[in-house]
C-alpha cells in the first residue's frame, strides 16, 4: 500500500521504526496532525528571544566598557600602543558569546524535535515556514535568535489562520532585525519633528557641517522589510504593487521596533516587539489603491490583514506549498485547488493543508522531490531510531552538507528545486557522510530489516540485493542511505 | 562627465590613463592570444553591491550629498578613494584591483546593470545568470550556453571545461552541457568499494549514475596548494565532548567571513591549473545587501570589499602564469540608491558597477557613460541610471576572450540582446 508510504515519506519526515504500521490511514494520520500549534517534541528547555536579546545587550555594554577602560589606559601612559584595544577585541566578541549557546540549544532541539515527533507532518509544515519566512543566522544581529522565529511565532501559528502567522512573524523581533526595520524613521514622525524644531529654536547655533565622517543625523525609513513582506512573504514578486507601494508600505510600518535602548529610543520591554510611536510616520496612506485611515499600530496591521487575503498571495503561498509536497514544476491544477482553499476558507491554513492533501498530483507514487540536506539528516535519524544528544553532531552534519540550519544567507530563504542540492559535489559530501553515519550507527541494525522499516514499498530489489551482498554492515548501511530511494521523497 | 569612452586604438587610450608607465613596460607580445588557452572566472557577488560605495564618483557634485557618511572622500585624504581617473576612485579596501589598474589589468565599469529593472535580489539574480530580459524562462545560464559554444580546447581535452566552485551548481552554470562543481572543504578519502557498488546501485538511475561518475572524475582533479579545512578533516556527525570551539561552531559564530571566499578562489584557481582542468570557474559571495550600518572607509561593507580583494589577490597568486591568459568578471545582480536610507545604509537600487581583470585584460581605464547623480538623472528618483548593459560586457569577453562567434551569441546565448552591442578591445590582442 503505497499511499502509506507516500504520507510518511512525503508529507511526514520520513519512517521511524513503526511509523508505517501507524499510518494504515494515510489520508486520516495526516488529517489529524494539521490542527493547532506544534510545539517542539523532546523535553528542551529553550530560552526566550528577549532573554536572549537582553543577554546580548549587557555581553556589549560590558564590552564598550572594557574598550573604554582598555583605552583610557593606554591614553594615560604615553609609551602604550593605541593597537592595545584592536589587539584585544577579537578574543572577545560579545555577540558569538552571548549567542553560540542559544544557537546550538536551537539546532539541536530541532533536530531531536524533527527525529522524535509523532507529528511529523506538522512538524514539516513549521519547517516550511520556517524556510518561507527565512531569517539568516549569518547576520551577526540575529545569530541567536534565528531559532526563536520558528520556536515562538511559527509554532504556535502553524495550524492557525495565515493572517495570524503573518502578524506573529512580521511582528517578532527576529524578524524585524533581520530586516532592519526598528530603527526606520517616518520623515513627519515625532523624533524627526523634534530634532527639527530643536535645530531651529537655535538658529544662531553652530551648525554641525555634512562630512563624510561627521554627518548630521538625519531619520528616514527603510525599505528592507516592507519590501520583503510583498516579495517573499505575501504577494510574491509579481503581486501587483509598485516602488511607490514597497516606499509607503515602509511607512506604514514606521515604529515596528524593538522595546530597550536608550534615551529618545528607550521604552517598551528589552527584547520583545515594541511599536515606537515617535518613530512612527503618522497620517492615513494610500496603498495599492486603497487608502487606510488607522492610526499607529493599527496601520500595518490593517495592511498585512489585507495582504493576507489577496488572491496573489493565496496563489504564491499555494506555488511554494505544492513544489515543496508535490513537484520543483508545481503542477498547475493542484496549485489552484490549494490556493482556492485558500481563500475560501479566508486563509485558514488547516483548510489549506486539507486541500493539499486532497490534490491527486501529490499521490502519485513517483519520488519526484530530491532530498535537502535537512530532509536527509532528519529521515536518517528516524529511520535509524536515534535522537541526537550532542549540538556539534547536527551543526557538523549541516555544515558539512552545505544546509547550516537557520542560515538560508537570504530572506528569500533554502531553494526548494532539486538543482540547487543536486551537484555532484553535493552528492560526494552525502557519500561521505552516509559513510561515518553508518560507522557510528551500524552497532545492532539489520540494513535488510531497516531497508523495510524505513522504505517499505519503495525499497527496491535491487537495494535490498546489494545490502545483502555488501562486504560490511557498515557499508550495506552506507548503501542503504545513499540509495536513489532514500535520497528522494 | 563622460569618463575615457571608449578608443580605438590601445595608444591613445594609453594616454588617457595614468596607467602608461606600467603597461608601457609590458610588450603587448607576450600576451599574443593563443587559441583555446583562455581562461574565463565570474565572480557573482549575491546580494547587491553599493557601486557608489566600491567605485566612488568622487567628482559628482551630488555624491557626498546623498550618500553622506557612506560616501569615500576624493583621493589624497585620509580614508579617501584610491585614484583611477578625474571622476572615479576605488574603494580603499581595494588595494590589490589597484595594483592591477596600474598594471593596465583591470577595467572599471560604472552606471552598467543587466537589462532587469525592477528590485527584487531574486529575480535580478535570475536576468544576471539566465541573459535573457526576463527573470523567468530559462532553465539554463547563458555561461553554460556559451560552453557549447567555446572552440574545440587542446587536443584530448574529453573533461568538463567548466568548474562551480561550491557544492551546487548556480543558474549561471545550469544546462545541457555537463560541468563540475567542486567545494573548498577537503574532503577526507571516500572507500573505493563503497563508490564501485553505489555504481552499480545507481546503474539504472542516469540521474545519481551521471553525478556520481562526475563526482568521482572531479576527485581526480588535482587539489593541492589547498589549505585544509579543519572542519573536514574531522568527523562530520562526532558526537565531540570537546569543549574548545569547533572551527564549525566558529564558523558559524562570525557568520560568513569575508575571507571564506579566498578559499574559494584558490580552489578555482588550483582546479584550472591542473592537467586537464577547466577553463571557466563560477565563484559566489555573499553579504553585499547592506541595508543598515553600511559604513564606509571603514566598516562592514569595508571588511566584504577587502575580502573580496584578497580572493581576487589570491586567485592571481595561484593561478601563476595563467593569470595572463586568464579574464575576470565580477558582477552583481543590480546596484543600490543613490541616497543614504534611515538606517545608515542603502536599499535596493538600479545601476551600479562591475569589474573586468587579468592578465589577459587590456584594462588600466574605466568605461563610464556617466549619467550623474543630479535628482533629475536619477532613475524613478532614487538610483544611479543605467547607461551601459551588462550583456555588452559578457558578449565582449565572450567574443574576443573565448572566441565565442558573434551570431551564436547574439541568438542562442543572448537572445534579445540586439540593443546591447558588444563593447571592443576589452582583451589583449
Amino acid at each position: 500500500m503505497i499511499q502509506t508510504e507516500i504520507a510518511v515519506l512525503r508529507f511526514g519526515l520520513g519512517a521511524r521504526p513503526g511509523d508505517l504500521a501507524a499510518a494504515g490511514d494515510p489520508r486520516g494520520w495526516l488529517a489529524a496532525q494539521i490542527k493547532g500549534p506544534a510545539p517542539l517534541a523532546g523535553n528542551t528547555r529553550l530560552a526566550a528571544s528577549d532573554q536572549i536579546f537582553t543577554e546580548l545587550l549587557s555581553a556589549r555594554d560590558k564590552f564598550r566598557e572594557m574598550r573604554r577602560e582598555a583605552a583610557a589606559q593606554s591614553s594615560a601612559d604615553p609609551h602604550s600602543s593605541t593597537d592595545l584595544t584592536a589587539a584585544a577585541a577579537p578574543a572577545f566578541n560579545p555577540v558569538r558569546d552571548a549567542y553560540l549557546p542559544h544557537y546550538r540549544a536551537q539546532v539541536l532541539a530541532r533536530a531531536q524535535s524533527a527525529a522524535l515527533t509523532t507529528r511529523p507532518f506538522a512538524e514539516r509544515l513549521v519547517h516550511f515556514w520556517t524556510n518561507h519566512f527565512a531569517v539568516s543566522a549569518d547576520k551577526a544581529a540575529v545569530f541567536g535568535v534565528a531559532g526563536t522565529l520558528e520556536n515562538e511565532a511559527i509554532r504556535p501559528h502553524v495550524g492557525s489562520r495565515f493572517v495570524d502567522l503573518l502578524t506573529a512573524v512580521e511582528q517578532h523581533p527576529a524578524m524585524i532585525g533581520f530586516l532592519d526595520n526598528q530603527y526606520s524613521v517616518g520623515k513627519d514622525s515625532d523624533l524627526a519633528r523634534l530634532a527639527v524644531r530643536r535645530a531651529e529654536a537655535r538658529p544662531f547655533a553652530r551648525q554641525r557641517k555634512d562630512t563624510p565622517d561627521k554627518p548630521r543625523r538625519e531619520f528616514g525609513i527603510n525599505e528592507n522589510l516592507a519590501r520583503e513582506i510583498l516579495e517573499l512573504h505575501t504577494l510574491g514578486v509579481d503581486g501587483g504593487y509598485t516602488q511607490n507601494d514597497v516606499t509607503t508600505f515602509a511607512q506604514i510600518i514606521t515604529g515596528w521596533s524593538i522595546g530597550g535602548g536608550k534615551g529618545r529610543l528607550a521604552g517598551g520591554t528589552p527584547g520583545r516587539f515594541y511599536f515606537r510611536d515617535n518613530l512612527h510616520e503618522p497620517g492615513a496612506k494610500t496603498f495599492m489603491g486603497k487608502t487606510y485611515y488607522e492610526s499607529g499600530l493599527r496601520q500595518g496591521e490593517a495592511v498585512l490583514a489585507d495582504l493576507a487575503r489577496q488572491p496573489a498571495t493565496a496563489h504564491f503561498i499555494a506555488t511554494k506549498l505544492v513544489r515543496h509536497f508535490v513537484a520543483d514544476d508545481p503542477p498547475p491544477a493542484a496549485v489552484e485547488r490549494v490556493a482556492r482553499a485558500f481563500l475560501k476558507g479566508g486563509g485558514d491554513l488547516p483548510t489549506v493543508y486539507a486541500a493539499l492533501i486532497e490534490a491527486p498530483e501529490a499521490w502519485d507514487a513517483d519520488m519526484r522531490k530530491f532530498k535537502t540536506p535537512e530532509d536527509l539528516v532528519f529521515s536518517t535519524f528516524r529511520a535509524l531510531n536515534v535522537s541526537p544528544r550532542q549540538p556539534e553532531e547536527v551543526v557538523r552534519s549541516f555544515d558539512f552538507l552545505g544546509q547550516r540550519q537557520y542560515t538560508p544567507g537570504s530572506p528569500a530563504g533554502w531553494p526548494d528545486t532539486s538543482k540547487s542540492w543536486d551537484g555532484s559535489d553535493a552528492l560526494m559530501h552525502r557519500v561521505l557522510w552516509a559513510s561515518r553515519v553508518a560507522g557510528r550507527y551500524e552497532q545492532g541494525i539489520d540494513p535488510v530489516e531497516l531497508a523495510a522499516s524505513c522504505l517499505g514499498a519503495y525499497a527496491r530489489p535491487a537495494t535490498v540485493t546489494a545490502l545483502r551482498r555488501a562486504s560490511s554492515s557498515t557499508q550495506a548501511l552506507a548503501l542503504l542511505l545513499m540509495s536513489p530511494e532514500f535520497q528522494r521523497r | 562627465m563622460r569618463s575615457n569612452p571608449m578608443t580605438t586604438t590601445r595608444r591613445r587610450f594609453l594616454l588617457g590613463t595614468g596607467a602608461l608607465a606600467a603597461s608601457a613596460a609590458l610588450p603587448n607580445v607576450l600576451f599574443a592570444h593563443t587559441g583555446g588557452s583562455a581562461r574565463l572566472v565570474v565572480v557573482i557577488l549575491r546580494g547587491a553591491l553599493d557601486g557608489l560605495a566600491a567605485v566612488p564618483p568622487y567628482a559628482d557634485p551630488d555624491y557626498l550629498g546623498l550618500h553622506r557618511e557612506l560616501a569615500i572622500a576624493a583621493p589624497g585624504v585620509a580614508d579617501g578613494a584610491l585614484a583611477l581617473d578625474n571622476n572615479f576612485g576605488l574603494h580603499p579596501s581595494f588595494a590589490f584591483l589597484h595594483e592591477r589598474y596600474a598594471a593596465a589589468e583591470l577595467v572599471v565599469f560604472h552606471a552598467v546593470a543587466s537589462p532587469y529593472r525592477d528590485r527584487s535580489h531574486f529575480d535580478g539574480q535570475n536576468v544576471l545568470e539566465n541573459g535573457l530580459a526576463k527573470p523567468l524562462g530559462s532553465a539554463d545560464g547563458w555561461l553554460n550556453r556559451a560552453l557549447a559554444a567555446l572552440p574545440r580546447g587542446a587536443a584530448g581535452h574529453n573533461n568538463e571545461r567548466a568548474v562551480a566552485v561550491s557544492q551546487n551548481v548556480p543558474l549561471i552554470l545550469r544546462g545541457d552541457v555537463p560541468v563540475i562543481s567542486k567545494s573548498p572543504q577537503a574532503t577526507p578519502d571516500v572507500d573505493e568499494e563503497l563508490l564501485s557498488r553505489l555504481a552499480d546501485l545507481y546503474s539504472k538511475d542516469d540521474w545519481f549514475s551521471a553525478r556520481l561518475s562526475e563526482a568521482v572524475q572531479t576527485g581526480k582533479l588535482a587539489v593541492e596548494g589547498i589549505p585544509a579545512d579543519p572542519q573536514a578533516m574531522t568527523d562530520p556527525t562526532a558526537a565531540g565532548a570537546q569543549p574548545a570551539m569547533t572551527a564549525a561552531q566558529d564558523a558559524a559564530a562570525r557568520p560568513s567571513p569575508p575571507d571564506r571566499v579566498s578559499g574559494v578562489a584558490r580552489m578555482a584557481a588550483t582546479l584550472m591549473r591542473s592537467e586537464g582542468g577547466p577553463e571557466v570557474a563560477v565563484i559566489e559571495a555573499g553579504g553585499w545587501d547592506t541595508h543598515a550600518n553600511q559604513g564606509g572607509a571603514r566598516g562592514a561593507l569595508a571588511q566584504r570589499l577587502a575580502g573580496l580583494d584578497n580572493a581576487l589577490r589570491a586567485l592571481k597568486d595561484q593561478l601563476g602564469p595563467l593569470w595572463q591568459q586568464t579574464a575576470v568578471l565580477v558582477v552583481t545582480e543590480f546596484g543600490r540608491t543613490a541616497a543614504m536610507n534611515g538606517t545608515r545604509g542603502t536599499d535596493h537600487g538600479t545601476g551600479g558597477c562591475a569589474f573586468l581583470a587579468g592578465g589577459a585584460v587590456r584594462g588600466g581605464r574605466v568605461i563610464a557613460d556617466w549619467p550623474g547623480l543630479a535628482r533629475t538623472a536619477l532613475l524613478d528618483n532614487r538610483d544611479l541610471r543605467p547607461t551601459l548593459d551588462l550583456r555588452s560586457v559578457f558578449k565582449a569577453v565572450l567574443d574576443e576572450h573565448m572566441r565565442v562567434d558573434a551570431k551564436t551569441l547574439a541568438t542562442r546565448i543572448f537572445p534579445d540582446s540586439s540593443g546591447a552591442r558588444p563593447l571592443q578591445g576589452l582583451i589583449r590582442a
